[in-house]
């Protein structure tokens, strides 16, 4: 039962979304609509694979910058949650400036720090850990200030202080909630880094799409979108395999679970 | 002297009147048990002796010095068994050991001596949420003797289990107490459970609690499950019925 459904809850998607790219390639082959505008799917495929070479310097150089903003924003999260969280009045006082925060466009920041850090890394670098910093800390801090008060009560009276709380409570108890704030801000990580190329630069995936829209090769612009997919999709990839690692009481139970279905 | 000795307590949650003026007594090695009705108010009571909460009137003593508002004397197992999920059952049980100042070795080569006892052989690299309801609770009670063992406190230990684990959980608690050498405050709205293990019962009236009455079990040790059928049992039971 369990097994069939699950292929079935595959299969369905897949195959739609086979339809869809049999479709696309139709388009493009009875020129419905001119290769410019909207290019076929193995043309696309053909045209990343031959400028992969010259793709693979603006991969590194996205990725790289994602990353770091991204391993920054993260230990920026930790650090101001676990202030936030075990000192009440730093809550208070940072908590609603974090949210109103949000509501500015990133998009429209991004200019300010071109002129203010210039057209190297730098700039790409704060986009990306202003972007995944919102995601992390929200759902960091709703994992601390989540875990059971009983827990909390128990581990006191043992006599525990603030530091061994932490360590053995409040920590992996707001693990989960914490690898879901990673996720969303891997997916943003690379968008994060490819919106500050596009202010300005001399390398990176926003770079090399800027420079091929500019002379219309739209099925470089799609090869390049597919990059981006791809490295996003990565990344999630590689969080959610630290998160297995890191939360074996979780996952290994379900591991058995699976086995028992068989 | 008195093991643990709590004079008139009383304690109200804003408007709500929960302990009225509480006093009960244990001795040394001796069980003791406090059955009440659900709501009552009987994890409150044990909140203010382990230290978490801070009664509005009266005083806890423990061996005659006044520990009202102080954590970390007595030991307490939770109505929940309270195991952390992240941690296997070696490592929760060895967790009071941890807080205390044992290095991660001496602490496991002490618990590890329980583990038969406790009957838990085998299950040292489980994961709790792999574990039985009734081995959980075995565990949690490892947990709360290896912190201290000479006071503990027990909030429904079996409140959760089905009663055939049950029985057998309260048969294995009384060997084992004979073996530890505890004194126990047990919690319970049970009223077999409380003439099978006890020395004495406290029974608190509905909330706000306060001691309606107290009895003395004179049913001689070691029990086995005749005692639920024997003379002293019944007559017990209905003069607990009666006042309920
Ligand atoms: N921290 C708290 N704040 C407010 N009300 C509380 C608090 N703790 C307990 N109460 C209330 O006090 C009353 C007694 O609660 P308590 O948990 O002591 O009952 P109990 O006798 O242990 O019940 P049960 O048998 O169901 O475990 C309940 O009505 C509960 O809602
Ligand atoms: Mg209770």
């Amino acid at each position: 039962m369990k097994k069939s459904g699950s292929i079935e809850n595959k299969l369905i998607p897949i195959s739609f979304f086979t339809i869809l790219i049999f479709i696309w390639e139709l388009v493009a082959r009875l020129e419905l609509v001119p290769a410019y505008i909207l290019p076929g799917p193995i043309r696309i495929i053909k045209t990343l694979f031959m400028n992969l070479p010259v793709l693979k310097e603006h991969i590194i150089v996205t990725s790289l910058e994602a990353i770091a903003g991204f391993v920054i924003s993260a230990i920026f999260a930790i650090a101001i949650c676990l202030l936030m969280d075990s000192i009440t009045i730093v809550k208070k006082a940072i908590y609603p400036l974090i949210i109103v925060s949000q509501t500015i466009p990133i998009i429209t920041i991004a200019p300010l720090f071109a002129i203010w850090f210039g057209f190297g890394y730098l700039p790409k670098v704060v986009i990306v850990v202003l972007v995944c910093f919102f995601p992390i800390t929200i759902s960091l801090l709703e994992g601390l200030s989540s875990v059971d008060e009983d827990l909390l009560n128990l581990i006191k009276s043992m006599g525990a202080n603030k530091i061994q709380t932490y360590k053995m409570v409040k920590l992996p108890a707001a693990m989960p909630s914490f690898f879901s704030g990673l996720k969303i801000a891997g997916t943003y990580s690379i968008m994060g880094a490819t919106i500050g190329e596009w202010v300005g630069g001399k390398r990176g995936l926003g770079v090399y799409m800027l420079r091929v829209k500019h002379s219309f090769a739209t099925d470089k612009v799609f090869a390049t979108i597919i990059v981006i997919t791809l490295l996003s999709i990565l990344l999630l990839k590689v969080i959610g395999i630290i998160e297995r690692k890191s939360m074996p009481w979780i996952y290994k139970q379900e591991l058995e679970n699976t086995e028992e279905y068989k | 002297m008195y093991k643990v000795e709590i004079n008139n307590v009383s304690k109200s949650f804003g408007q709500l009147n929960t302990l009225d003026d509480v006093s009960l007594e244990l001795k040394e090695n001796q069980f003791v048990t406090i059955l009440g009705p659900s709501g009552s108010g009987k994890s409150t009571l044990f909140n203010i002796i382990s230290g978490l909460l801070i009664p509005d009137k009266g005083e806890v003593l423990i061996e005659s010095e006044v520990y009202t508002g102080r954590t970390g004397r007595v030991s307490y197992m939770h109505q929940k068994d309270l195991l952390l999920p992240w941690k296997n059952i070696l490592e929760n049980v060895c967790l009071p050991l941890n807080l205390k100042g044992y290095s991660i070795k001496e602490a496991k080569i002490k618990a590890l001596n329980y583990f038969k006892l406790f009957g838990l052989e085998g299950f040292e690299k489980n994961y709790p949420n792999q574990l039985s309801g009734g081995m959980r609770q075995r565990a949690s009670l490892l947990r709360t003797y290896l912190f201290s063992n000479d006071i503990m406190l027990l909030d429904e230990p079996f409140g959760g289990l089905d009663a055939i684990t049950k029985r057998t959980m309260q048969q294995w608690l009384l060997e084992v107490f004979e073996d530890l050498k505890a004194s126990i405050l047990f919690i319970t709205h049970d009223i077999d459970e409380a003439i099978f293990l006890s020395d004495k019962v406290y029974v608190l009236s509905e909330r706000p609690a306060s001691v309606k009455a107290e009895f003395e079990v004179n049913i001689a040790r070691p029990r086995s499950l005749d005692t639920f059928t024997c003379k002293e049992f019944n007559e017990m039971k209905k003069d607990i019925l009666d006042l309920l």
